[in-house]
């Protein structure tokens, strides 16, 4: 049944074998140290991505169905729910208005530069599991709508994580709970600056460098400090859990828990913040 | 010539296939267990038809499973073409083993693949969980019955059902 299948090309075997080691350990240099293979991702991403499609394709179909035969009532309780929080919303909405016009009219007082607003886009991730090692998601928006390296992603609640490939209509992102993901933070209350760090757990962020005197406790908010020029300032990131003060460190062991539910969200937003942009705009804190 | 074509195709739909198992969302706790369906399929048909099916391939299909997972580009190229090269070379032997040494040999094979990605991780400084590298082996083995019986069917088919 095997005819063909014979040794005869085994010598050649382990030369074609170490050569193409070779070429897999430069291409992993290129790719790891200097970055320089993103047209190359992007050509094998374009072949890739209708594999992509096909996967999530029944992870859509049944959302789809599910949503074409929810029950009438059931469609009125969730309409008058959204409705009810719609209302708040827009009074809170109201307040905002008055409190943003007074923002500006203060920071124009200190002549402070204005505050602008970020342009935001609504993302959804598909149901395409990425690389094994990190805590990453793949996201439909890619290169051609403008997304670039870097780029924050937020939901209603707060940080989700941030891009760190483009394809071109689809990127992957790093959530902010991956291990090598680390994200400038302060806490709310305080204004105390610092850094939060994945953990590789899903709901629990570490930091690390605050001091035992630092003036933090259980239930504080974080928020993003926009100190590291990728994130812009003020959104949510998480709320403390726990604060263990050790007297012999010179840190104290603080977690806290994402606000964003990392791994529930379906719907994510894009930030086009302007700072991010405009690279010679100064910092204005 | 046409013997060799319609005899490919089946076997570029099966990794094909196996590329989108790979992707497929798990639930998070099953995600470290996931198994490497990619190398049980090329360890499969570099082990019944080396000559079509050999370093070269397993390399091109290493780069895209590089390039939809998001890993380094050429690391799981690298780790495919070593096991495949392995089994290549061994494939006689490895056809007449009975199934339990075969599924040994599959978990050795399996094993090795896993260090280095595991190994290339090191290098590039990629801290990952040692769940992540030991679950797909034993998954993978276990499995291998499976995908073997699956990928024979697929086999007699293509050799012999015309």
């Amino acid at each position: 049944m095997t005819s063909v299948d014979t040794v005869s090309r085994v010598p050649a075997l382990g030369i074609r074998l170490v050569a193409l080691l070779f070429l897999s350990i430069i291409l992993m240099v290129l790719d790891h140290r200097q970055n320089h293979l993103q047209v190359v991702r992007q050509t094998i991403g374009a072949a890739v991505y209708p594999l992509q499609v096909i996967v999530d394709a029944p992870f859509r179909l049944w959302e789809w169905i599910r949503e074409g035969t929810t029950e009438r009532n059931q469609l009125q309780l969730e309409l008058s729910r959204l409705q009810a929080e719609r209302l708040l919303t827009n009074a809170r909405l109201q307040r905002m208005t008055a409190l943003e016009a007074e923002n500006a009219r203060l920071r124009a007082l200190l002549e402070a530069r204005a505050q602008v607003r970020d342009e935001v886009r609504v993302a959804e991730i598909m149901a395409v599991d990425a690389n094994p090692y990190r805590h990453n998601i793949v996201i439909d928006i890619g290169e051609r709508e403008g997304a670039y390296d870097g780029q924050a992603i937020v939901d209603a609640t707060g940080v989700i994580g941030q891009i760190i490939e483009t394809g071109l209509t689809t990127s992957q992102a790093m959530l902010i709970s991956d291990p090598s993901h680390s994200l400038p933070v302060e806490v709310n209350r305080t204004g105390v600056r610092t850094i939060a760090n994945g953990t590789g757990e899903i709901d629990r962020l570490d930091l690390p460098f605050l001091t035992n005197n630092a003036d933090i406790r259980p239930g504080d908010l974080l928020v993003t400090s926009g100190l590291g020029g990728a994130f812009p300032a003020g959104y949510p990131v998480a709320v403390v859990e726990t604060v263990n003060r050790i007297p012999q460190e010179p840190f104290a062991d603080v977690t806290a828990r994402p606000e964003a539910s990392l791994d529930q969200v379906r719907e994510v937003m894009l930030i086009w913040s302007a700072r991010a942009q405009d690279p010679e705009e100064a910092p204005d804190e | 010539m046409s013997r060799g074509a319609t005899g490919r195709l089946p076997v570029i739909m099966t990794i094909i296939v196996s590329i989108m198992l790979m992707v497929v969302p798990l639930p998070g706790w099953a995600e470290p267990f996931r198994p490497d369906w990619v190398a049980l399929t090329l360890i499969y048909w570099a082990m019944m038809m080396p000559r079509t099916w050999s370093v070269g391939s397993a390399w091109i299909v290493g780069i895209i499973v590089d390039v939809a997972q998001g890993t380094i580009l050429g690391q799981h190229a690298l780790a495919l073409c070593f096991i495949v090269f392995v089994t290549v070379r061994f494939h006689l032997l490895m056809r007449v083993f009975p199934m339990q040494q075969l599924t040994a040999t599959v978990f050795a094979l399996l094993a090795l693949y896993q260090f280095l990605l595991f190994w290339i991780n090191g290098v590039a400084g990629i801290e990952v969980a040692l769940t992540n590298y030991w679950g797909p082996v034993i998954t993978g083995t276990v499995l291998w019955p499976v995908v073997m019986a699956f990928l024979s069917g697929i086999r007699m088919r293509v050799q012999h059902g015309r």
